[in-house]
């Protein structure tokens, strides 16, 4: 009895100790990854500048972010291309025909890539453009406002996913599309004649020197391929253009097995210059297509939106020497150039290496018509001659590569969740470093111009599970701050993002915030319908239309109080914000309103149309926490049975009609009329 | 001869009554506002014939403790004060022509009038702005008054006021305090002349 309890607590404690070395065996918890000094580097004490703005974008939020670093901070979110009721954006009146597309108004989309504006392939500091991944479009944000510009929709495209990345001097953004679609006249095809009448095409939109304003130069046509991600050359290679593809199998249906049984895919090689020329020389074919281009007037403080008809479309049949394919393994998704343009590497997402192709022995292949065939009646340029090397081994699922200025390039690796430092020139790994978790984009300050500021890379994660505390099903995305200063990557900071982040980039602050504009000035405001001054305030009707000239300043709105109204009319508040003052914006909200707020910046004016259902006295008020008398900062408006005859009446500080002797007005009497 | 100013003084004199142009182009007084909400300062500039700055902005704050909209028009000073500044210096010219030390004197007497006056002037301004408010402001504290500062530093409520010269005062400054050295230096040199 004895020995069987002995044998049975040996037993026990044998297993349990082997338990506990079995734990022992489990990999060490992610905070170990942080070394001591972390977060000094990573602090920007209060009242402190961040050395960097990173610009993210905010995959399915439509929108685009912006960021201090190595802060981390988020300083403001930009509506782009979702509607955003906190700032008006795609509610008030003014901002409505951003949104507009040829399928009317969308009010979200799915913004993946920013480009900075470039000059020489350095930063310049003057725009932001990004992607509308869903209902194709490109926009661009000023950064002197830090607000969307310009928003033009890309026709025969269905996913806009190939960009927006920019040439050297900001000559143009490009718009691969991911899907192919069928084009022309007869759309209404069985989906499974894909091989057949399935087309691509990549767009070029110029933009102005100038004023920034885009205009979609050419399309060029290509085979029924899926266009991923591209990057523009640099230098020597400034001419060119590359865009990784995938699909070359043409497949329609479960892409996953069916786009992944071809050994390579390609990185589609195209001389823009060449196709400027073609495209100026009308080599191309004028298509008719229906697009929107929508622009915002900082003077009027209003969008217009325009449907445009056509579109010039270069076919490669026709324009020999523009576009060439270069085999690369495994279905690529980053593309990107090295910043002396000489290296194009590719990622080929179920790959075992990373190709890296040679600027220099793409043209001398091209000019020894070193061909592996065709593909569609393009020249495929032989893998073997193009290629300067493979980094083996360098991790699994490579995704998007940035570079440093000192000849290394850092990989992101979705699988084995980790960035890889390696050098250009030897294609040696130097350094890897884990990510938590599952890593998509990449960005170092810089990155993907000529001249990288380097310091930094920031991941740009896909998973977060346990890194923070748990939300319910729903985590929080979130970005990492890694020092690249020294040899070894050293983790500095995790950030929570907005929406999903794709790409971004990240340019020095003293770039953009010199420029920053503080106010619109008043004498530039060319709305139709501002007021500017109280005593310019004013209320019509026109037809069934109330139209209020409103304004703002601390604190009160002229007029507030409004009497008149009629069931079925509309209410246009048009709210001028008087102040002069940096941030001091003033809000706009009025009870029952089936839209959204007015978030009016000092000097603008903004509109919200409101239709009342009831009969009854409404309250407005100021949203915008502006003075010390915010909470005062309200009003009424009145609204009567559509056959009523109260007459339209307005006024501030003094009753109209005149109810009681007017003894107790705190503010001397606006200019009332009654109409 | 002995009661003449010297070459030199007279250059010097010349010379200080011509910079007073410089009272035209340049701002001659400052007011700078500091709050917690207004960091990077608020300021009024005052020229001898009007006003600039962050002036409205001022106005829009001030409105709320009932202190008058400032305004070019509550300053009738604006219309004379250039025909002042001419008039000094002209008269300083004269003096430098004619040479007379005691010309020189009077004329330095008369600046120390004018200076006093315009000291005056800009404490009566700033009593009535500080006192003189609209019995329905939002804010009424029963006994606080806001006159700003006549010259340095003092607190009104959440704000900092500093009122100081501007470049265009410096140089009035600059001119009558140059002035006043060559009077000095001529009775000094002109003393030790006569009990020699």
């Amino acid at each position: 009895m004895k020995h069987t309890f002995f044998k049975t607590m040996l037993a026990l404690v044998v297993l349990t100790a082997s338990f506990l070395s079995f734990q022992g065996c489990k990999p060490k918890g992610a905070q170990s990854a942080v070394s001591g000094d972390a977060a000094a580097k990573a602090y920007v004490a209060p009242g402190k500048y961040d050395e960097f703005y990173n610009f993210v974008s905010g995959g399915f939020s439509g929108q685009m972010s912006v960021y201090g670093l190595p802060s981390g901070r988020l300083f403001r979110v930009i509506p782009v291309f979702s509607v955003d009721p906190e700032k008006g954006w795609g509610y008030s009146e003014e901002t409505k025909p951003m949104l507009n597309t040829s399928h009317g108004f969308v009010p979200w989309d799915d913004l993946h890539h920013i480009a900075l504006s470039v000059t020489k392939s350095e930063h310049d500091g003057r725009w932001a453009f990004g992607n509308a991944n869903n209902t194709p479009r490109i926009a661009r944000i000023d950064m002197k406002t830090f607000r969307t510009a310009e928003i033009i929709e890309i026709p025969n495209s269905a996913g806009n996913h190939s960009s927006p990345f920019i040439t050297e001097n900001s000559e143009y953004v490009v718009a691969g599309t991911r899907f192919s679609v069928p084009m022309g006249d007869n759309l209404d095809v069985p989906i499974n004649t894909y091989k057949d009448n399935f087309k691509g095409t990549v767009s070029f939109i110029g933009i102005d020197k100038t004023s920034g304003e885009m205009n979609l130069s050419f399309q060029i046509a290509t085979p029924g391929i899926n266009f991923d991600l591209a990057r523009a050359g640099k230098g020597k290679s400034a001419g060119w253009f590359f865009f990784s593809c995938y699909n070359s199998e043409k497949a329609n249906t479960l892409l996953e097995v069916n786009a992944s049984q071809k050994d390579k895919d390609f990185i589609m090689a195209v001389n823009w210059k060449k196709a400027e020329e073609y495209a100026k020389a009308g080599k191309g074919v004028k298509k008719q297509v229906k697009y929107a281009h929508n622009k915002y007037n900082e003077s009027t403080h209003s969008a217009t939106s325009e449907i445009k008809n056509e579109v010039l479309v270069l076919d490669p049949k026709d324009c020999p020497d523009m576009v060439y394919f270069m085999p690369c393994p495994k279905s690529p998704h980053g593309c990107d150039t090295d910043p002396t343009g000489e290296y194009i590497v590719g990622s080929g997402k179920l790959a075992a290496v990373i190709p890296v192709f040679s600027f220099a022995k793409i043209e001398a292949a091209i000019a020894a018509k070193n061909y592996d065939g065709e593909y569609d009646g393009i020249p495929v340029l032989k893998y073997e001659a193009v290629l300067h090397g493979e980094v083996q081994k360098p991790g699994l699922g490579p995704l998007h590569t940035e570079f440093d200025g000192n000849g290394n390039a850092y990989t992101s690796f979705f699988v084995s969740s980790e960035i890889v430092k390696w050098n250009i020139k030897d294609l040696k790994v130097l350094d890897r470093v884990n990510t938590y978790y599952s890593i998509g984009h990449l960005c170092v300050p810089g990155g993907p111009t000529s001249k990288p500021h380097g310091k930094y890379v920031i991941a740009y994660n896909k998973i977060t599970k346990d890194r923070y505390l748990p939300t319910g099903p729903e985590l929080t995305q979130s970005a990492q701050l890694f020092d690249i200063s020294g040899d070894k990557m050293k983790l500095v900071l995790d950030f929570p993002t907005i929406g999903e982040p794709h790409y971004a980039e990240a340019i020095p602050a003293s770039m953009i915030m010199k420029n920053s504009q503080k106010i619109f000035k008043l004498e530039e405001n060319k709305h139709p319908y501002a007021a500017l001054g109280d005593n310019n305030a004013k209320v019509e009707r026109k037809g069934n239309e109330i139209h209020v000239y409103m304004t703002s300043i601390r604190s009160h709105f002229t007029p507030d109080n409004i009497e008149g109204v009629k069931l079925g009319e509309t209410v246009y508040f048009h709210v001028t914000n008087l102040e002069q003052d940096w941030d001091v914006p003033h809000g706009f909200a009025v009870k029952g309103a089936a839209n959204a707020e007015l978030l009016i910046m000092p000097g603008e004016t903004q509109t919200l149309a409101w239709k009342p259902e009831k009969a009854g006295v409404y309250p407005m008020y100021c949203t915008d926490f502006c003075s010390a008398l915010h909470q005062e900062m309200q009003g009424y408006i009145r609204v009567s049975p559509a056959g009523s005859n109260v007459p339209l009446t307005f006024s501030t500080g003094t009753n109209l009609p005149a109810a009681k002797p007017a003894a107790a007005t705190t503010a001397p009497a606006e200019k009332s009329t009654t109409k | 001869m002995k009661n003449n100013l010297t070459t030199t003084s007279r250059i010097l004199v010349a010379f200080a009554s011509g910079a007073l142009v410089c009272a035209f182009f340049l701002p001659v007084w400052r007011i700078d506002l500091f709050a917690p909400q207004y960091p990077e300062g608020l300021m009024m500039n005052i020229w001898i014939n009007g006003l600039s700055g962050d002036v409205e902005i001022i106005n829009g704050l001030n409105h709320y403790i009932g202190m008058k909209h400032i305004s070019v028009d509550m300053f009738p000073e604006f219309k004379f004060l250039p025909y002042v500044v001419g008039f000094f210096m002209l008269l300083g010219m004269l003096v430098a022509i004619t040479g007379k030390r005691k010309f020189l004197l009077w004329y330095l007497i008369l600046t120390v009038i004018g200076g006093a006056l315009a000291v005056y002037d800009f404490y009566r301004w700033g009593y009535d702005y500080g006192h003189n408010l609209d019995p329905n402001a939002a804010i009424r504290v029963p006994g606080l008054s806001y006159q700003p500062p006549l010259f340095g530093h003092k607190r009104l409520l959440n704000f900092d006021a500093y009122s100081f010269p501007d470049v265009g005062g410096w140089v009035v400054v600059g001119a009558s305090a140059l002035a006043f050295t060559v009077w000095f230096v001529e009775w000094y040199r002109h003393r030790k002349k006569t009990t020699v």
